[in-house]
């Protein structure tokens, strides 16, 4: 069985506003386009023209609804790897192949030592590993590691492709383990949450509640259309 | 663990996923696609990309795609074609068009899809000389577009956007899921992180509604009362800006009261034309104050009374007040109350003010900009009912009516609107002479029934029955009764339906099954087909292809030259004018052209003036030579930036290298604003002198806001039996109450009380963020995300039948009946059950499976749809908005019933299409990998 490090430097990942989030899917499928060329190459897809297409996903958007009627809520919430920090996929592994980087915390699967075993996916409690049925090896979120270390790129370019192409700002990416950095102040400020903390695997990535604005304007006079055409007949206006 | 880099090369361009226009940098290594992204540079999309534009990868390198031109050989339908080289495929289409054009010019039929060159199909049509040309707006929102131009100058749909930087209230109407949806989701992400409010008004809770502060489920096609209702609460109260009402709006004009009489409703002018106003004493054309409530009587002893008074009275008067509109909208009467206050307290409480000073059109000067910070967005929720036109005229006096038209805070024009109201000349096509062009572009704006496409009996003179008594402001066309017109020879046969990029066998037609009888329809006496040629021009293997005689296979968009143009549809903002192009990225590996290359070759074998020189010579080698050689008039052509010498900006001598230009600066150009002209743009001196310079505008006169629209009131004249056009005897009543100068709410016309009883229920269609129309169900990964739909009902109801989740149910409406799975929903209005759009397949199209879950759980709501009305009396009644034509696709009425899987009817398979790429069973996409 594979070890955790006993504390990482960073604990990168991303924060996920369901305030903003509208469903749209353009994190989940900019991170097929730009991980299935990259170093968990490629993203397969089964059947991609047939009877019922099934690939390999990093990221998934349910949709749901949340509470009965009209006051109930429509939830679109992303899921992908949340880099826990007790990652049960890590410790479950035999060869190593799963593992958490000490330096920034991001878990990561080694293709070259994974023997397609499945026992982290059945570890993990939140569905977040795509076995790649085709490859044999299991696959997950990298948090685009050959990206946010490049340097050879604009730094606004150094984030996940998921938050570089989200189009409504719902997520966010940095180091949570840094109580001053913008990720963290976010959380901080708009109570944000871990999902599923009962599992115990401490989850690194955070998601953000609706704000639920509400407001209660003072009410309108009213008054019948012959009162006020009488009131305005008078009135002459400055052009 | 570090990958390779991926500049390889990194290529801008410009996205064409749908209609949003986002600026793209595609990432290419060794020849093949290997990521495309947001352009961060770009205005459209800051560098954000949305799922569609994402997935453009699986677009280009989709086994759907054509191989190279098809002649067909068997019946229509079926799919059996051989290959033919361009140049007898282009010879072939020449024999046909030329016919055509040197007997009768008519009886050519060109209608394109979601195109984004209708500038240039539009003056192909011209040259040709046929007035049987409009591109898909009829089916789309050009209830929108009709509705804001003939009473703002802009309108929502694309030419407007909220100030997404100050408002503090926004509120969306209906489905806008598809034009702007990356601007529109920033937009939302930016207000929401400031705190504003945002109230989403749509019978279904998903998309956008499901982040909105508040969501109204409204009953479908009651939007109007709604609105209407808000209207009557503010004006209740006094809550109205009078200032910009008289200032900026026709509110203060003058209207003729003189029933019986020709001029009964017509604005008050002096002999010049000018309109009057009444300055306290008498009537005038030039007042620093003028009253803005009242009747009075004319040095000439006629009645008039403002139109401010009118629009009380329409609207204080009637059946407006919340609570009798609240049981009809589905709505309680509180929450309107409510929201009216909160756009009352935004809007004057919360009023703002810009540190800017900036001059008006009367030369004031007023240092600051005073904004009503309440933007408002529309789309297809109000445009698809045939109320849609009144409905969004009453939103746009909604707006007016606080003072929230391009202020700060407010919706906003984009450039390159506010334009002149209506911006343009009347339609063109009343006649069509052999081997001559069009005097004139065929889509126009008319404004008297003189401006009509009218024979001497009031009979259509369009094949699609746009601009004629039936559809007067049909300003984009009616594409979807094109076909059934055309098989049915009414009002007259024609020769060639030529379609480009319109999926009109399928989810483009209202009834697919109305558009495959009419595509295959035979005359009787000598077997032929009713519509003798069809050519259609497309990139993939749909179903419309199967119907055609002459397939001409396009490129992709990232295998092409494109102009986002001014003279089209540009992607300019409030912030200032912008247009942009594509540019080929890669080089396709088959025997395909890019259409617009097409189209200028065959216009010149056809010898289309302005497509040849006098000796005959193409004068086009290409589009790419065409966007920045053409001119429109002089100095104006298809591209606005780097003109001249590369430096004139709008007007300007043609320039060689402007396209290179435009790659150099990543594809697109734009003109910012200074902070002066931001807004206020309808009465912005500085900003309209400019707008004028730059070819924007043909004046620099201020824009007057149109809260009565005389134009309507001319056609109700007509109806009423004033004038020498006027409309034949079954269609007075209708146009003369439709075409309403003022706005008001009518039932969608499907809405009867036999409907009523029959079919209680709505049904309506929601767009799927991640799918634009049919292009996506084929593309490996979109289809992933949506590969069926289910019909969504509402939870009470679906119980109250003892319909569970899965539940095989069936929907029928007056036309038709699917069968499909039940899902139960909270989210959604009580009477109103649902799916999404333009998901289901047909079984054999697109190169899918035949079994592709598209075809076996997907299914499109239009087989219960039908592109007529059963009216009595009229022959080929639209189904549609009586004022301009728009396709009332969300008035369907519906009965639902419980069903078994055995109950399933689909559409016939169609024959697999030869030729195509096999595709593959296991995908291993790396482009790292040769």
């Amino acid at each position: 069985m594979t070890s955790l490090p006993r504390h990482t430097e960073k604990k990168l990942g991303l924060v996920i506003d369901l305030d903003t989030c509208v469903g749209c899917h353009a994190c989940a499928v900019n991170c097929k386009e730009w991980n299935t060329s990259g170093p968990s190459a490629p993203l397969t897809d089964f059947d991609p023209y047939g009877a019922e297409a099934q690939g390999v996903w990093f990221n998934r958007i349910h949709s749901f609804e949340v509470g009965e009627g009209g006051t109930g809520r429509t939830v679109h919430f992303p899921k992908s790897c949340l880099h826990c920090e007790d990652a049960p996929c890590v410790t479950v592994c035999p060869t190593g192949a799963s593992m958490k980087r000490a330096e920034d915390g991001i878990v990561l699967v080694d293709a070259d030592k994974c023997i397609g075993c499945k026992l982290c996916s059945w570890a993990c409690p939140y569905g977040a590993r795509e076995y790649d049925h085709d490859h044999g090896v299991m696959k997950k979120c990298t948090l685009c590691v050959d990206r946010i270390y490049d340097t050879s790129v604009p730094e606004r370019d150094r984030v996940p492709a998921c938050v570089a192409t989200c189009p409504a700002s719902a997520r966010h990416f940095g180091d949570l383990g840094d109580p001053d950095s913008e990720v963290s102040r976010l959380v901080a400020a708009r109570g944000g949450f871990a999902l599923m903390p009962e599992q115990g695997c401490r989850p690194v990535n955070r998601y953000l509640p609706p704000r639920n604005a509400t407001s209660a304007p003072t009410p309108l006079p009213q008054a019948g259309l012959a009162a006020r055409l009488a009131e305005w007949a008078g009135r002459l206006i400055a052009r | 663990m570090t990958a390779s880099p991926v500049q390889d090369g990194v290529v801008c361009s410009t996205c064409y996923m749908c209609a949003c226009r986002c600026g793209i940098r595609v990432h290419v290594q060794g020849g093949k696609l290997r990521y495309i992204e947001g352009n961060p540079d770009h205005p459209v999309n800051r560098g954000v990309l949305c799922a569609k534009g994402s997935a453009g990868i699986m677009q280009a390198t989709s086994p759907a795609r054509l191989r190279r031109p098809l002649i067909r050989t068997g019946e229509r339908g079926k799919n059996e074609f051989r290959e033919a080289s361009w140049d007898e495929a282009l010879e072939l289409a020449t024999s046909w068009l030329r016919q055509v054009r040197e007997t009768d010019p008519k009886r050519l039929a060109f209608f394109t899809g979601r195109d984004q060159s209708q500038s240039l199909t539009g003056w192909w049509a011209q040259a040709f000389g046929t007035p049987n040309f409009a591109a898909h707006g009829g089916f789309c929102s050009v209830n929108m577009a009709a509705a804001g131009l003939y009473t703002l100058g802009g309108s929502f749909w694309e030419f407007g956007e909220p100030d997404w930087e100050h408002t503090k209230l926004f509120l969306m109407f209906g489905v806008a899921e598809d034009h702007d949806s990356n601007p529109i989701k920033m937009g939302l992400g930016a207000i929401k992180g400031r705190g504003a409010r945002f109230i989403s008004v749509n019978p279904v809770r998903t998309g956008y509604s499901a982040i909105a502060d508040e969501w109204i489920g409204i009953r479908p096609g009651t939007d109007g009362l709604l609105v209407m209702s808000l209207a009557h609460c503010l004006l209740a109260a006094d809550r109205v800006d009078l200032e910009f009402l008289a200032r900026y709006t026709n509110a203060a004009y003058l209207v003729i009261e003189a029933p019986e009489r020709a001029e009964n409703g017509l604005l008050a002018r002096d002999e010049s034309g000018r309109p009057l106003l009444w300055n306290g004493t008498e009537a005038v054309t030039e007042t620093g104050q003028a009253a803005i409530a009242g009747r009075f009587r004319l040095a000439d002893g006629r009645q008039v009374a403002t139109v401010f008074t009118l629009l009380a009275e329409r609207i204080l008067d009637g059946g407006y007040a919340p609570e009798a509109v609240a049981p009809r909208c589905g709505v309680p009467a509180a929450t309107i109350r409510r929201i009216a206050a909160e756009i009352a307290e935004v809007a004057f409480e919360g009023a703002i003010e810009l540190p800017v000073a900036w001059t008006d059109s009367w030369g004031v000067r007023h240092e600051t900009m005073r904004g009503r910070p309440v933007a408002v967005h529309a789309m297809r929720g109000i445009s698809a009912h045939s109320n849609g036109f009144q409905t969004c005229r009453a939103l746009h006096v909604l707006q007016m009516l606080i003072g929230a038209v391009d202020v700060p805070g407010s919706w906003r024009y984009k450039s390159p609107f506010p334009r002149p109201i209506p911006p343009g000349p009347a339609p063109v096509g009343r006649e069509s002479r052999p081997g001559t062009a069009q005097p004139g572009p065929a889509l126009g704006f008319p404004q008297k029934p003189e401006d009509l496409l009218v024979g001497p009996n009031g009979e259509p003179l369009r094949i699609d029955r746009g601009f004629s008594w039936e559809a007067p402001l049909a300003l984009h066309g009616l594409m979807h009764n094109v076909i059934g017109n055309a098989a049915a020879g009414d009002p007259y046969d024609i020769d060639t339906l030529f379609l480009y990029m319109a999926n009109m066998a399928w989810n483009s037609s209202m009834n697919p099954e109305e558009a495959t009888a009419a595509l295959t329809a035979r005359d009787p006496a000598t077997g032929e087909y009713r519509i003798p040629h069809i050519i259609y021009a497309d990139a993939y293997a749909s179903e419309t292809v199967a119907y055609a005689d002459l397939v001409l296979p396009d490129t992709t968009y990232l295998e092409r030259y494109d102009c986002i143009s001014l003279l089209d549809r540009p992607i300019g903002s409030a912030h200032g004018p912008a247009d942009a192009i594509r540019q080929p990225v890669i080089q396709p590996d088959r025997d395909v052209r890019p259409f617009q290359d097409v189209l200028l070759d065959l216009g010149a074998r056809l010898g289309l003036p302005g497509m040849v020189d006098e000796r005959g010579d193409p004068l086009f080698d290409s589009y790419r030579t065409y966007m920045w050689k053409h001119e429109r008039r002089p100095g104006v052509g298809p591209l606005a930036g780097f003109r001249g010498d590369g430096s004139a900006i709008g007007v300007g001598a043609p320039n060689p290298s402007q396209i290179d230009r435009y790659i150099e600066n990543g594809c697109f150009w734009q003109h910012e604003l200074p902070a002066d002209q931001l807004y206020y743009k309808h009465s912005n001196a500085a900003y309209l002198r400019d707008a004028k310079a730059m070819g924007l505008i043909g004046s620099e006169a201020p824009i007057t806001l149109q809260i009565y629209s005389e134009p309507l009131a001319r056609l109700r004249l007509a109806a009423q039996g004033h004038g020498a056009v006027q409309p034949p005897e079954h269609l007075r009543e209708r146009v003369a109450t439709y075409c309403d100068p003022l706005p008001f709410w009518y039932p969608p016309l499907e809405e009867t009380p036999e409907s009523e009883a029959a079919y209680p229920l709505h049904a309506v269609t929601q767009r799927p963020m991640p799918m634009y129309h049919s292009w996506h169900g084929q593309n490996a990964w979109l289809r992933q995300i949506m590969g069926g739909n289910r019909i969504y009902i509402p939870r009470p109801l679906a119980q109250s039948l003892g319909i569970a989740d899965e539940d095989w149910v069936a929907v029928a409406s007056r036309t038709g009946r699917i069968v499909a799975r039940a899902r139960l929903m909270d989210g959604v209005n009580a009477a109103t059950i649902w799916t999404w759009n333009a998901v289901g397949k047909r079984a054999g199209a697109w190169n899918l499976h035949p079994e592709a879950t598209e075809a076996t759980t997907g299914f499109l709501l239009n087989h219960i749809l039908s592109e007529l009305r059963p009216e009595a009396g009229r022959s080929r009644a639209s189904n549609s908005d009586p004022v301009t034509g728009q396709a009332a696709w969300f008035d369907a009425r519906v009965r639902l019933e419980r069903a078994t899987a055995e109950d399933v009817a689909r559409a016939e398979r169609l024959p697999p299409m030869p030729g195509l790429d096999t595709p593959p069973t296991v995908l291993r996409y790396n482009a790292r990998i040769a």
